[in-house]
């Protein structure tokens, strides 16, 4: 077999393996260096694997050479394809922007377990994404916690250690959850393989377990994914995670276990439970609506940068799930494109405010106030940013309100309903993102920090580059809704 | 009646796992809910052996008279094997997150950090 | 040149002087010698596309794709065109008058105004040539953005505040309202382009026609139709040339334009006047017209009379769109001009009074025109337009939009435009007369207060002349005007 017929499989192993490695080095630099290089080749194989998937075909990579149901499988197509990219690239982004912070915020003593940490992260949220076997997420589910835990717990701040905690039991739980369900199908089907559970679960006779299956599962990954009202783990998690981990983690942690939750439900519980999809919509519909409005207004009266981003995700992993739950070809376009643009959007916001961090020392709204005077690049960013997250025309944010409202006016009179409470958010996001204007930009810096200025140019070009790709993908839209569009259509054709 | 109370481990399961649930949410004591997350987990534990479990059936080991005998699935042992890997890592970083808040906040319980640091 | 090649110029130019700007920030002289230099050869650029568009041709120029079936695209029509020499010629105007005003008044931050000045002419002729509606939406964005740091440029509390406002009224309209109006246009025609007896027809009727109208009417939150006009009075915290951009130049204009687009090549005059759903919109918008001049009334301060008469004055071009008639689109069309030229006049005068008296309420400026006689002249002359009194340009649009409501049979229409023209009279005129022919207060002989700078009267004299000039020769606007294909 040549190299590019093993992608898949070391698209989790290149990380995986580079981890152990990272932690024998004691050389100041190279463990960065090394997770860089790992990070980075992860990225150039998602790059490689999704233009072999972009025209369509799929591609199933059997471990150890033993073929599904009995091995486990990694199966990858468009939708794998869009989640790879965004957590490979987010990491890497992340690790080539942030060294400078982190060497700050990290030190060099704890440099080589963090770093090795943060491969263990990429490995399990990769495998997640490629994965089609059942219990190998879980697994892999658990790497990646476990290893965020350890990432967010590095932070400075000892309400990093409360934060963790938190998110340790919830996720835990979360994942168990998970488990249980699974554990329920397995009873009933005597498979773990996702396609060959789909379809013999239409077989069973006894349906009654595989329902109770799908509720643990779904609040489960809900736990996971930080869906309203479950998202109390995440805010405090991501402001104090070490600000380069928030932008790590923020652009795809959650979105990971969103798409497990979508997956999940497309592949085995849609097709084969009577009313499963109207019910599982119904449900989304609801706590998707209470997330958007709830985590923008709370977003509204948040005075920590970070924290404010954080409510803001939760509004937007709403505005996914809303896309998801019209069950119509635009709307999951919608979800799935959302996944991606928010990624970059969140990407971008959190390395500006990493920016900030990095001169500042701190990202509460009223010790920060004034600094777009003193690093007018910094905030510019942020603002463009700002604008992408509030979905101004040529932006990226852009292109996924236009396909969440198109979908939502499609779909009825509560469709019209769901495409006001869409706008009423969107105009919250503009007073959230204009109030960080304002502190910025009309207020006198104070003495602790007139000493800084600009953040350091290297850390600059990366979160200008992100922002860039923000416009670039509001404007030249077809890889992102082409992606979208194919996944969209393999998630209804298995019957969601 | 009887075949309700012949599922005696499943209700065992979901015993262990409220009382884990609620150790995690009721407890104040941060070890105390480390307690219960295990307790959650071994829940689990115990859903993925009972469902292995054929009346009758032995270790599954190939022997020369592999026809004629009934097995117990292997694998649910051998994904709950990882599962409890998983439990261990898992309480032993809670454990390790413990030691480091009661180093920075000199306490392990809930409330008194809360006052330490209203916004956690 | 290629037509392509011309649109494209018309929006770089003002994009490469803005990007030009901040090079010789510490050369004001150069500085704004680019602003000029853009602002030159820009009305350059658009009077060849008129001479072409004059003779018939319609140019054309699709950038790319942006999502299916939308592109990022641009057509010369001569609605467009219109608006698009409106704001490229003033914008000359305009750029003078700063240098007079900014330098005068020591402003600080010039460079970022003249930067922020650029990036809003850019995406009007954006907006001005914009072939479909996602075009026209992301220039309108754009526009709103590069004028709130405008409107906040004085950066104290009040600046704050009154742009707060700009931004969350523009900003919420245009996304709630408009953004799902376009969307839901897409979803029953399957294209957003602006086409010639619109796109409607036959896609919808009934109340959804209504609705869309509302969406679209007070979605653009530019066109300040009651009640969605109570950011442009607050705007009034910007600095004088600002607000001349604002009323004149470009936003509020950008509004209007946009809504008279969306009504003749969306809706389509034919289908919106059969459908009778333009009648509320009359009523509103006449609404608008009688209230926006009470309110003018009762406004001492100088800025705050001129911000509620172009609230009602905006309203003459709407119901214009809303009568949904060849003659109403005309007198709406040349309105769009004729205001213009009026009240960039009254607006320069307002801030050559700031310059050179310090005074904004007009109970101070009794007498005032006998140390400033140019200026109150000037906008006695403004005055006189806008009320629509010959010898001045105002007459020829309330004079089509009077032949429109009476084309229609809207006596209530023709009712409201005299009611507002007396309106108009009652708190325009005593300002310049009290102003020219009253005494200045005991003690206060002029006070060394004189005329305002150079540059600021060269501006006023030329906008001035325009409005007199537009009288003597309209015929060019309304040739222009009435190549509006409307059916």
């Amino acid at each position: 077999m040549s190299l590019s017929a093993q992608l898949p499989a070391l698209q989790v192993v290149v990380p995986l393996a580079s981890a152990p490695l990272v932690t024998l080095l004691r050389v100041a630099n190279l463990p960065w260096l090394v997770a860089l290089a790992a990070s980075a080749t992860a990225f150039a194989i998602s790059i490689a694997l999704t233009g072999q998937v972009l025209p369509g075909t799929t591609i199933t990579y059997d471990l150890g050479g033993w073929p599904a149901p009995y091995g486990i499988v990694f199966v990858i197509d468009q939708l794998s394809c869009v989640m790879m990219l965004i957590v490979t690239g987010a990491s890497t982004a992340a690790l080539a922007f942030g060294k400078m912070s982190l060497d700050l915020q990290i030190g060099t003593v704890r440099a080589p377990y963090f770093y090795a940490a943060w491969l263990l992260a990429l490995a399990g949220l990769v495998g997640i994404s490629i994965t089609g076997d059942a219990f190998n997420i879980f697994v892999f589910m658990e790497i990646s916690s476990l290893a965020s835990y350890v990432l967010i717990g590095s932070g400075p701040d000892r309400r990093a250690l409360t934060a963790t905690f938190k998110y340790l039991t919830l996720g835990t739980i979360g994942a168990t959850f998970y488990l249980i369900g699974v554990g329920l199908i397995y009873m009933m089907t005597g498979t773990l393989n996702l396609a060959d559970m789909a379809s013999r679960v239409g077989d069973v006779s006894d349906l009654r377990p595989v329902l109770a299956a799908a509720g643990f599962v779904t609040i489960g990954l809900a736990l996971k994914a930080a869906i309203f009202p479950l998202h109390v783990w995440m805010p405090n998690a991501y402001t104090f995670a070490p600000h380069i981990v928030s932008v790590f983690l923020a652009a795809c942690a959650t979105k990971v276990s969103l798409y497990v939750l979508i997956r999940f439900d497309s592949a085995v519980f849609a097709p084969n439970l009577a009313g499963h999809d109207i019910r599982f919509s119904g449900f989304l519909t609801v706590v998707s609506i209470l997330a958007v409005l709830i985590g923008s207004t709370v977003a509204v009266f948040e005075n920590n940068l970070k924290r404010l981003l954080g409510y803001s995700s939760v509004a937007q992993i709403g505005y996914i799930l809303l896309g998801v739950s019209f069950l119509s070809l635009t709307g999951m376009t919608a979800g799935v494109v959302h996944l991606f643009n928010h990624a970059l959007i969140k990407a971008a916001l959190f390395m500006a405010v990493a920016c900030i961090a990095y001169r500042l020392g701190t990202v509460r709204l009223n010790e920060v106030a004034g600094c777009g005077k003193i690093m007018p690049w910094t905030m510019a960013a942020f603002v463009a940013a700002g604008l992408s997250l509030i979905g101004v025309p040529g932006t990226a944010g852009f292109v996924s309100k236009w396909y969440l409202l198109q979908a939502a006016l499609d779909h009825g009179p509560v469709g019209y309903a769901i495409a006001a409470v869409i706008l009423v958010s969107s105009v919250l996001a503009v007073i959230y993102v204009w109030k960080v204007i304002e502190w910025a930009y009309f207020r006198e810096f104070t003495e602790t920090s007139r000493e800084a200025g600009e953040a350091p140019v290297t850390m600059l070009i990366f979160t200008w580059a992100m922002v860039l790709a923000n416009f670039y993908f509001g404007i030249f839209t077809e890889l992102p809704l082409g992606l979208a569009e194919s996944s969209a259509k393999i998630l209804l054709g298995a019957g969601l | 009646m009887i075949e309700t109370l012949g599922l005696y481990n499943y209700w065992v399961f979901s015993l262990l796992l409220v009382i884990g649930l609620f150790a995690i949410v009721g407890k104040k004591n941060l070890i105390k809910k480390l307690i219960g997350l295990s307790i959650f987990q071994a829940a689990v534990f115990l859903l993925y052996i009972s469902m292995d479990k054929v009346t009758g059936g032995t270790a599954p080991i190939l022997l020369a008279d592999a026809d004629t005998r009934v097995f117990s699935n292997p694998l649910p042992q051998v994904l709950i094997l990882t599962a409890i890997v998983v439990g261990i890592s898992t309480t032993a970083l809670g454990l390790a997150l413990v030691v480091r808040i009661r180093e920075e906040y000199g306490s392990i319980e809930n409330d008194v950090i809360r006052t330490m640091d209203p916004d956690t | 040149m290629s037509d392509a090649t011309l649109i494209l110029l018309a929006l770089a130019l003002p994009a490469i002087g803005a990007a030009l700007i901040p090079v010789f920030h510490r050369a004001p002289n150069l500085r704004e010698a680019v602003t000029l230099a853009s602002a030159g050869t820009l009305l350059l650029v658009t009077v060849t596309l008129w001479r072409r568009v004059s003779a018939g041709s319609v140019p054309d120029v699709v950038l790319f794709n942006v999502v299916d079936g939308i592109d990022l695209a641009f057509k010369v029509e001569p609605l467009g065109m219109l608006f698009a020499l409106v704001a490229s010629s003033l914008w000359i105007v305009n750029s003078i008058y700063s240098i007079g005003y900014m330098r005068g008044n020591d402003e600080p931050r010039q460079t970022s105004f003249y930067v922020c000045f650029a990036i809003a002419i850019s995406s009007a002729m954006g907006i001005a040539f914009a072939k479909n509606l996602f075009t026209l939406f992301l220039f309108y964005e754009i526009l709103t953005l590069s004028t709130y740091p405008l409107v906040a440029h004085k950066g104290n509390n009040e600046a704050r505040q009154g742009a707060r406002v700009y931004i969350l009224l523009l900003m919420a309209t245009s996304m709630v309202l408009l953004l799902p109006a376009i969307i839901w246009t897409w979803l029953l025609t399957g294209t957003a382009d602006f086409t010639v007896g619109g796109i409607l027809a036959g896609k919808a009727e009934g109340p959804v026609v209504g609705i869309l109208l509302a969406l679209y009417a007070f979605g653009i939150g530019k066109a300040a139709l009651m009640p969605v006009h109570f950011w442009l009075p607050n705007a009034m915290v910007a600095p004088t040339p600002v607000s001349a951009l604002l009323h004149a130049v470009a936003v509020v204009k950008a509004g209007v334009f946009s809504v008279l687009k969306v009504v003749v090549y969306i809706f389509g005059i034919d289908f919106l006047a059969g459908s009778g759903m333009n009648q509320w919109l009359i009523y509103v918008a006449s609404a608008t017209v009688i209230l926006a001049s009470l309110i003018a009334m009762t406004m001492d301060n100088l800025k705050a009379r001129l911000a509620y008469s172009t609230v009602s004055q905006l309203s003459y071009i709407v119901v214009g769109a809303a009568l949904a008639s060849s003659l109403g689109v005309i007198g709406g069309a040349m309105h769009i001009a004729t205001h213009a030229v009026g009240k960039i006049t009254l607006f320069f005068c307002a801030g050559a009074i700031y310059v050179a008296a310090h005074k904004t309420e007009i109970s101070d400026m009794t007498g005032l025109g006998r140390v400033m006689p140019y200026t109150f002249t000037a906008f006695l002359i403004g005055a006189l337009s806008i009320i629509g009194l010959p010898p001045m340009a105002g007459l020829w649009s309330k004079w089509y939009l009077a032949l429109g409501s009476l084309e229609g049979e809207y006596l209530s229409v023709l009712t409201v435009l005299m009611v507002s023209s007396l309106l108009n009279i009652a708190y325009l005129l005593p300002i310049p007369l009290k102003a020219l022919f009253g005494q200045l207060p005991e003690g206060q002989q002029g006070d060394g207060i004189k005329e305002a700078p150079l540059p600021c009267l060269i501006a006023i004299g030329i906008t001035s002349l325009a409005c007199i000039l537009l009288f003597l020769f309209p015929d060019q606007l309304y040739q222009l005007t009435k190549m509006i294909p409307v059916r």
